[in-house]
């Protein structure tokens, strides 16, 4: 293959989007969860789910740090890289993108400010609030992302104006309906990453025989709202494939392994695609459920590949393959879940070692679930950019040498491998040392800013008792 | 409307020089002493407010490509390089605040990250207003001056200038927020610091007299432009005097005085022109449907809202950072 400018750019625009997600997903959910847990306090006046939330508010500030280092970048990198879509599309992303950080920087650092210094400031309920507040600014950073995103996916609202997406019905951007079920699909992917994570990591303390308490709520509120959430996110994902099937036919024909028009169509479960030979190798298919799947009846016919020039088709094997990885942890989250839910109602759960394990080994599965979603969507949505009106090709900056992107790419993964390798070992450490002992007394340079300074070193005692961090030299005054 | 959001971008853009100047200057100034105690109360000096000063470079980055997406498109892209290793410079030192405390035997790297970081950052920035002053290559709205089309000797000197001009607001501040041997230190530095300010100012100057830039055309047509350097000029002697006699308040103000007097320079002199003498403000705009979308919302309401909440977060942070005893 040429390693040319727009290779090397749309794997630079892979790579830093790809670890960048991993941050917002998880942190969108946790701030729901940790709202969730905040009102249980307030309801129930249990001093275990504060201390619960205590310790994932800082875990919350270190993942939520690294998500807006990394965001930093995505900003820039349609200037830099991709300059024909920015003059392009500049009209109508440029200000949802610019709501998105508006709103989000707003929200965020106000109340993300009350949530470090304000417990004993304000009265329970505005903390409440407040903690609710910050869960709607990641929320809201979430939605105008996925309105930028959807609009690229299946534009609307808009007209060609010297060379420019020019917006002429902006109600109609904000609620076309990609956008609503898209919206939903990832907001659930981020809570079932929060649920998950936190079942885990009560399970690794279950398991290790600590924090018993605290362990026992986190398994089980994470395994319950698990255990809802997976089936409703099923839904959506069947939802967002209708959208696909409606508006995208030649990626839901490669989603589905689909080479030639069938009526009606069987399913491709599992097959190695061969784009050479247009055909799939080892099929695995079931008869008539590729028409149920695609249009919810027993005849219908259903498109292939074959039917678009090669120019327009997608690069199968990613879809189609990311697509499977993604509905598999699906099923996998559901089992789980399902079976755990089942074993705390009957009271169990810290018996059976064997679900522990599983539980505690399944952190990584959401993660999986919702980069290999986004694969599927973006690497589905090529050879084009803006869908149907802006190929990949045609918008990538025109003067870029390769020479250029590949100082760029390598400065970029070296300086995200640096700073990722700390920030995930100090967010182990964190979770290492558990919820002991951790109300915390904040360091008074700790700022809504700087939400990572909470967790200033943590040094665990033999007791597994982790002393509050206070920085000894420096004070505001 | 197009008004509006020029102003609102260079308000953006003339805070994020303001703030994130003073505390990348600080960063540099970190690379100077290796005494632990005076590190740590550099650092606390700028730890509460840097995020929230970085923050003003993102706002500036999405405004303009929201009602300016031309001069986003090719700025950023003729600038790749530039912009590559001024954002990978900012990213370091950022994280070197919430790194550097959390380690003991690492805690170099962080150092390093922190000084180079703010160093590399604040040259990058000079450098990119340099290229632009002389005047980027650009033929019918796209850049044609290749990989290194910015890189030129003034860029070069310009790239020094800003950093000199950081260090000297960074030490403002230091003068301000801190006590002891960081302050005195800083007292000590600001004369050396604006001795080589004033050096590179005469020799852009001579630069530009000699190269006949189009700048220079500029000022004789528009005279009043001469109000701005009076300005600076006097803020440099109000300056001077209260180095002299100790008072640690007006430094900071003189200094940020003397800056944005320079950011009017620019923005007077080039107007209309965004980039220089190729786009215009006017044919940068976006269409009036993108501007009044994001005037009705965002404009009206929580652009007000993030300047009310920067002048919080500096009430509630003002006053000398103290350092105490080692534990």
């Amino acid at each position: 293959m040429n390693i040319t400018a727009l290779l090397l750019s749309r794997l630079q625009f892979a790579f830093t989007i790809s670890f960048h997600i991993i941050f917002p997903s998880f942190t969108i959910g946790l701030a729901a969860w940790l709202t969730v847990l905040e009102a249980l306090h307030l309801r129930t006046g249990r001093q275990v789910y504060r201390a619960v939330f205590e310790f994932w508010l800082k875990i919350f500030g270190v993942a939520f740090g690294l998500g807006v280092v990394s965001g930093i970048v995505m900003g820039f990198q349609f200037g830099t890289n991709w300059s024909v879509l920015a003059r392009m599309s500049g009209p109508i992303q440029g200000p949802l993108l610019s709501y998105e950080t508006f709103t989000a920087f707003y929200l965020e650092a106000s109340f993300f400010g009350i949530l470090l210094f304000g417990r004993s400031r304000v009265p329970p309920w505005f903390y409440l609030f407040s903690t609710a507040m910050v869960a709607l600014g990641t929320t809201l950073s979430a939605f105008w992302i996925m309105v930028n995103n959807s609009w690229m996916q299946a534009p609307v609202g808009y007209v060609i104006q010297n060379g420019m997406f020019v917006s002429n019905d902006w109600l109609k951007i904000l609620f076309s309906p990609v956008l609503w079920v898209r919206f939903p699909h990832m907001l659930l992917a981020s809570y079932i990453t929060g649920a998950f994570c936190v079942a885990a990591t009560g399970a690794w303390y279950a398991l290790r025989g600590v924090f018993s308490a605290e362990a026992r709520v986190m398994l089980r509120m994470g395994l319950y709202l698990a255990a809802v959430l997976v089936p409703t996110q099923i839904f959506f994902g069947h939802m967002t494939g209708d959208y696909v099937h409606d508006y995208q036919p030649v990626k839901f024909a490669a989603i589905e392994g689909r080479w030639h028009d069938e009526q009606p169509a069987s399913e491709v479960l599992l097959a190695i695609p061969d784009s050479a030979s247009e055909t799939n190798k080892y099929a695995i298919s079931v008869p008539v459920l590729g028409s149920l799947i695609g249009s919810m009846s027993l005849h219908s016919k259903e498109v292939g590949m074959t039917d678009f020039p090669r120019a327009d088709r997608p690069p199968v094997a990613i879809p189609f393959f990311a697509f499977r990885v993604m509905v598999g942890c699906g099923i996998a989250m559901l089992l789980l879940a399902w079976v755990g839910s089942y074993l705390s109602r009957k009271g169990r759960v810290e018996q059976s070692r064997l679900l522990l394990w599983l539980t505690f080994l399944s952190f990584p599965l959401p993660f999986i679930a919702t980069l290999t979603g986004w694969f599927t969507a973006e690497v589905g949505r090529q050879p084009w950019t803006v869908y149907g009106l802006l190929r990949t090709a045609d918008a990538v900056t025109p003067f870029l040498t390769a020479r250029t992107v590949l100082i760029s790419l390598i400065v970029y993964c070296a300086v995200y491998t640096f700073i990722f390798a700390f920030g995930i070992f100090y967010i182990y450490r964190l979770l290492r040392a558990g919820p002991a002992g951790s109300l915390v007394v904040h360091p008074a340079e700790a700022t809504p800013r700087r939400p990572m300074s909470i967790v200033d070193e943590p040094r665990v005692t033999s007791a597994g008792e982790v002393p509050t961090a206070v920085h000894p030299l420096i004070r505001v005054q | 409307m197009v008004i509006f959001w020029v102003s609102v971008l260079a308000l953006s853009i003339l805070l994020y020089v303001l703030l994130d100047g003073f505390d990348l200057g600080v960063g540099v100034l970190f690379g100077l002493t290796r005494d632990e105690h005076r590190r740590r109360a550099m650092m606390g000096s700028v730890a509460p407010v840097w995020d929230g000063n970085e923050t003003w470079l993102v706002v500036a980055g999405v405004v303009l490509w929201g009602a300016f997406p031309v001069v986003y498109a090719s700025l950023f892209s003729a600038l790749y390089l530039p912009l590559l290793l001024m954002l990978a410079g900012l990213i370091l030192r950022g994280v070197a605040f919430e790194f550097r405390g959390k380690t003991r035997r690492l805690r170099w790297v962080w150092d390093a990250a922190f000084s180079g970081g703010s160093l590399v950052a604040a040259f990058m920035q000079g450098m990119m207003v340099g290229a632009l002053v002389e005047g980027l290559p650009i033929s019918h709205g796209e850049y044609s001056g290749g990989e290194f089309g910015w890189l030129s000797p003034f860029a070069v000197i310009c790239g020094v200038g800003l950093s000199l001009g950081y260090t000297l607001l960074g030490a403002c501040w230091l003068i301000r927020k801190c006590d002891a041997e960081v302050r005195a230190s800083a007292y000590r530095l600001i004369p050396y610091l604006s001795l080589a300010l004033l050096v590179f100012l005469i020799v852009v100057f001579v630069y530009a007299l000699s190269e006949d830039l189009q700048v220079m055309r500029r000022w004789l047509e528009r005279p009043y432009l001469f109000a701005f350097p009076l300005v600076a000029a006097a803020a440099a002697i109000v300056l001077a005097a209260s180095i002299r006699r100790r008072r640690d308040g007006p430094p900071f103000y003189m200094g940020a005085l003397v800056f944005a007097a320079a950011f009017g320079t620019f923005a007077i002199t080039f107007w209309p022109y965004m980039i220089p003498f190729s786009i215009t403000v006017d044919q940068a705009a976006a269409p009036h449907t993108s501007l009044a979308f994001m005037f009705w919302g965002e404009g009206l309401f929580v652009f007000p809202l993030m300047l009310i909440y920067t002048a919080i977060t500096y009430r509630v942070f003002r006053g000398k950072v103290q350092s105490t005893s080692h534990h």
